[in-house]
C-alpha cells in the first residue's frame, strides 16, 4: 500500500499492527490478535474520519494515486473481445490513449481513454496520460468509426492534461483537440465519459464532451493543476491547497454547477483501497447511462449533447 | 546597423525619455525603440511605422479600421451571473472584473458587431488582450454564441479576431466548459454552410487555440503572433532544452502547415473581402467603388473624450 502524506497516522497504527501480527507468528505463546485487532480498529476509526471530508487538495491527491485502477483496469474488468485499434493515419500511435473495439455486457462499443501506466516502464511507455496529437487524432479516428456502425463510445478520462512538447506543438496540439471536442459534440451514437481519476483541462474536454459525464468520488477536474493555478494567480505555486480549495475541481462541487451528471461512490478510503469494488460500480453507472440514451435517434443525440453544454454555468452554484 | 547608429540612438532615446512626455501622446515599439506618435501609430493601426511590429489592438479599434467607413452595430451578448465559483486569490474575482472594466472602458473580453466590409456583410467577434488576457470565460463563450447565432440569423459569415492568455482561471471548470460551448457555437456556423474565418493576433494560447481559433475554414495569423497550446515557458520546462527561434510564432506555425496564411495587419481588410466574396459566391468586388474603413485615429480621440 502507497500511503498519501495525510495518511502517515494511518501508516503507523497500520504498521504496527502488522509488526505486532509478525511477531505473534514468530513466537507462537504471544497472543497479540487482541490488541493487533484493537489497532485494526482504530485504524479503520482513522481511515473513515480522514475520507470523512476530504479537502480539495487532499482529493486531487487520491485523483493522482499510483494504484488506483487506471484505464486499462477498467477495459479489462467490464469489457470483453476488447480488440486495440491503434494509430492516427498520419504519424504515430500515441500510447496515452487506449482505444478500439469492445464488448459491454455484449454490446459492440467503442471505448477510448487516457492510460497513465502502472510501474515506471508502462507510466514512460504511456507518457503518464498525457496525450500528443496523434492521440486525439486517433480518438477522432474511433468516434467516426462508431458513428459509421451506430455503435456507442463509452470514454475514460484520467490525464494530468495534453503532453507540452515541442514535436506535440508542432503537429498541431491544439487543433487536434478542437478537432476532438468538435467530434464528440458531431457524433450521432450515444456518448458518455466517466472521470476516473484527474481531468486535466483541455486534453481532458477533447474526450469528455458527452451525452452523459460521471465522476468517481474523489476525482478531479479542472481547468489548470492546483499547482500551475497557484503559480499564476498566487505566484506561489506551494498555494495549491488554496487553488484547489477556489477552482472548485471537486466532484461534488462539478455536479452542484451542472457540469456533471452522477457521481459514482469509491470505497471508503478511495479506489485505490478497492479496485475492484471500484471497476463494478463504474460498470453499474455506464450500463445506467447507456440504458437512459438508448433508443434516441441520431439527431436527438446531437442535439441534446450540444443543448446540455449550451445551457452549462447558466446558474452558477446554484444550479 | 552600424557604428554611429550604435552610438547616437540609445542617446537620442535616452533624450526623450528624459523629458517629461505627456502619458499615452508617445508608444515606445517593444520591438524596435522607436517613439511613435499616437495618432500615427493608430493610423497604422497600432504597427510600429518602423519595423512592422505588430502590437496590440483594441476591439472597437480593428472594428473602426474594419467596416466600411467605420460604422458597425455592436451585438448584445447576454449577461452570465458574475462570479459564478465566488473565486477569490490574492483578490476577488469582482475586483479584478472592476479593474479591468475600468482600464478597458469595456464590459468584457469580447466584442461583437454586425456591418459591411467592402459592402459585404458579415457579422466579427474580436478578443480583447487588454481585459484580463482576453481571458475566455461565460462572458466570451457567450459572446461567440450570440456571433454565431446573428450570423446564422442574417446568412452571413463569422470573422473572429482572436487574442487570449487561455481560459478564465476564475471561472475554474465553466471557462473550460467555454471549449466545448464555443465549438458549438462554430458548428452552427458551418452548418448553416456559412464561412468561419479566424484571425489569429498575438497571442492566442491554451483551451482559445484548442477550440474555435483553430476551427476556421481559413485560418490566417497576424505577423509573428505567438500561437500555442502550452506556452514555450511550460515547454522548456518540461523537455528542459532551449526552443528553436521563432518557435509557436506565425510563420512557424504557417511552415508545419497550421496556417493558411500570415498577412500584414494593413492587408487584412482587403483580404478578408476578397476571400469572404469568394466563399459567399458572390462577385468579385470593383475596387475603386468600396468605401473606405474608418480611421481610428479620430475613433481612438473620440473615446479618450
Amino acid at each position: 500500500m502507497n500511503y498519501l502524506e495525510f495518511e502517515k497516522p494511518l501508516a503507523e497504527i497500520e504498521g504496527k499492527a502488522e509488526e505486532l501480527r509478525a511477531l505473534g507468528r514468530a513466537n507462537k505463546e504471544m497472543d497479540v490478535e487482541k490488541e493487533a485487532a484493537a489497532l485494526d480498529k482504530k485504524a479503520d476509526a482513522l481511515l473513515k474520519d480522514l475520507y470523512k471530508d476530504l479537502s480539495p487538495w487532499r482529493k486531487c491527491l487520491v485523483a493522482r494515486h499510483p494504484d488506483r485502477p487506471h484505464c486499462k483496469d477498467y477495459i479489462d474488468g467490464l469489457f470483453t473481445e476488447f480488440t486495440p485499434l491503434a494509430g492516427d493515419r498520419n504519424f504515430a500511435d500515441d500510447h496515452a490513449v487506449m482505444g478500439g473495439l469492445a464488448r459491454f455486457n455484449d454490446q459492440a462499443v467503442v471505448v477510448i481513454g487516457h492510460e497513465k501506466g502502472s510501474d515506471t516502464k508502462t507510466r514512460i511507455e504511456r507518457n503518464f496520460g498525457m496525450a500528443r496529437p496523434e492521440g486525439y487524432r486517433k480518438a477522432i479516428r474511433l468516434m467516426d468509426l462508431a458513428d459509421r456502425f451506430g455503435l456507442p463510445v463509452v470514454t475514460l478520462i484520467d490525464t494530468p492534461g495534453a503532453y507540452p512538447g515541442k514535436g506535440a506543438e508542432e503537429r498541431g496540439q491544439s487543433e487536434a483537440i478542437a478537432q476532438s471536442t468538435a467530434k464528440c459534440l458531431a457524433i450521432g451514437v450515444p456518448l458518455i465519459s466517466v472521470v476516473i481519476g484527474e481531468g486535466g483541462s483541455g486534453g481532458a474536454v477533447a474526450f469528455a464532451t458527452a451525452n452523459r459525464i460521471a465522476m468517481l468520488e474523489h476525482s478531479i477536474y479542472s481547468v489548470i493543476s492546483p499547482e500551475g493555478c497557484a503559480s499564476i494567480l498566487w505566484k506561489d505555486a506551494e498555494k495549491m491547497r488554496e487553488a484547489a480549495e477556489a477552482l472548485r475541481l471537486t466532484a461534488q462541487d462539478l455536479q452542484k454547477l451542472g457540469v456533471i451528471d452522477r457521481i459514482i461512490k469509491e470505497p471508503m478510503g478511495g479506489a485505490q483501497r478497492g479496485p475492484k469494488e471500484t471497476v463494478e460500480a463504474v460498470g453499474k453507472a455506464i450500463e445506467t447511462m447507456l440504458k437512459e440514451l438508448s433508443g434516441k435517434k441520431p439527431e436527438a443525440l446531437v442535439k441534446d449533447r450540444r443543448q446540455k453544454f449550451l445551457d452549462m454555468g447558466s446558474k452558477g452554484l446554484a444550479a | 546597423m552600424n557604428w554611429i547608429s550604435n552610438y547616437v540612438r540609445p542617446k537620442i532615446n535616452s533624450l526623450f525619455s528624459r523629458r517629461e512626455v505627456p502619458e499615452n501622446l508617445w508608444t515606445k515599439c517593444p520591438e524596435c525603440g522607436t517613439m511613435l506618435f499616437h495618432r500615427e501609430l493608430a493610423d497604422n493601426l497600432n504597427v510600429c511605422t518602423n519595423c512592422d511590429h505588430h502590437m496590440a489592438i483594441s476591439p472597437r479599434a480593428r472594428f473602426t479600421a474594419l467596416f466600411d467607413t467605420g460604422i458597425f452595430t455592436e451585438v448584445k451578448v447576454p449577461e452570465p451571473i458574475t462570479d459564478p465559483l465566488h473565486f477569490r486569490d490574492q483578490k476577488r474575482y469582482p475586483e479584478r472584473l472592476k479593474a479591468a472594466q475600468k482600464a478597458t472602458g469595456e464590459k468584457e473580453a469580447m466584442l461583437v458587431a454586425e456591418g459591411e466590409i467592402g459592402r459585404t456583410p458579415v457579422v466579427a467577434a474580436a478578443q480583447d488582450f487588454a481585459f484580463m488576457a482576453g481571458s475566455m470565460g461565460m462572458y466570451v463563450g457567450n459572446a461567440l454564441i450570440a456571433a454565431a447565432e446573428r450570423a446564422v440569423k442574417l446568412k452571413r459569415p463569422l470573422i473572429v479576431f482572436s487574442a487570449a492568455g487561455g481560459a478564465r482561471m476564475q471561472e475554474g471548470i465553466l471557462s473550460l466548459m467555454q471549449m466545448p460551448r464555443t465549438t458549438v457555437a462554430v458548428q452552427m456556423v458551418k452548418d448553416a454552410g456559412l464561412p468561419y474565418i479566424v484571425v489569429l493576433t498575438h497571442p492566442t494560447t491554451g483551451g482559445v487555440t484548442a477550440s474555435y481559433a483553430m476551427l476556421g475554414d481559413v485560418q490566417i495569423a497576424e505577423p509573428n503572433a505567438l500561437i500555442c497550446f502550452a506556452g514555450p515557458r511550460v515547454i522548456e520546462q518540461t523537455i528542459r532544452e532551449k526552443l528553436p527561434e521563432g518557435f509557436q510564432r506565425a510563420e512557424y506555425l504557417l511552415d508545419h502547415g497550421m496556417l493558411d496564411r500570415v498577412t500584414h495587419r494593413k492587408q487584412l481588410r482587403d483580404e478578408l473581402i476578397v476571400i469572404i466574396r469568394m466563399l459567399m459566391n458572390q462577385p468579385p468586388a470593383v475596387k475603386g467603388d468600396l468605401p473606405p474603413p474608418g480611421s481610428p485615429s479620430s475613433e481612438a480621440a473620440e473615446a479618450k473624450a
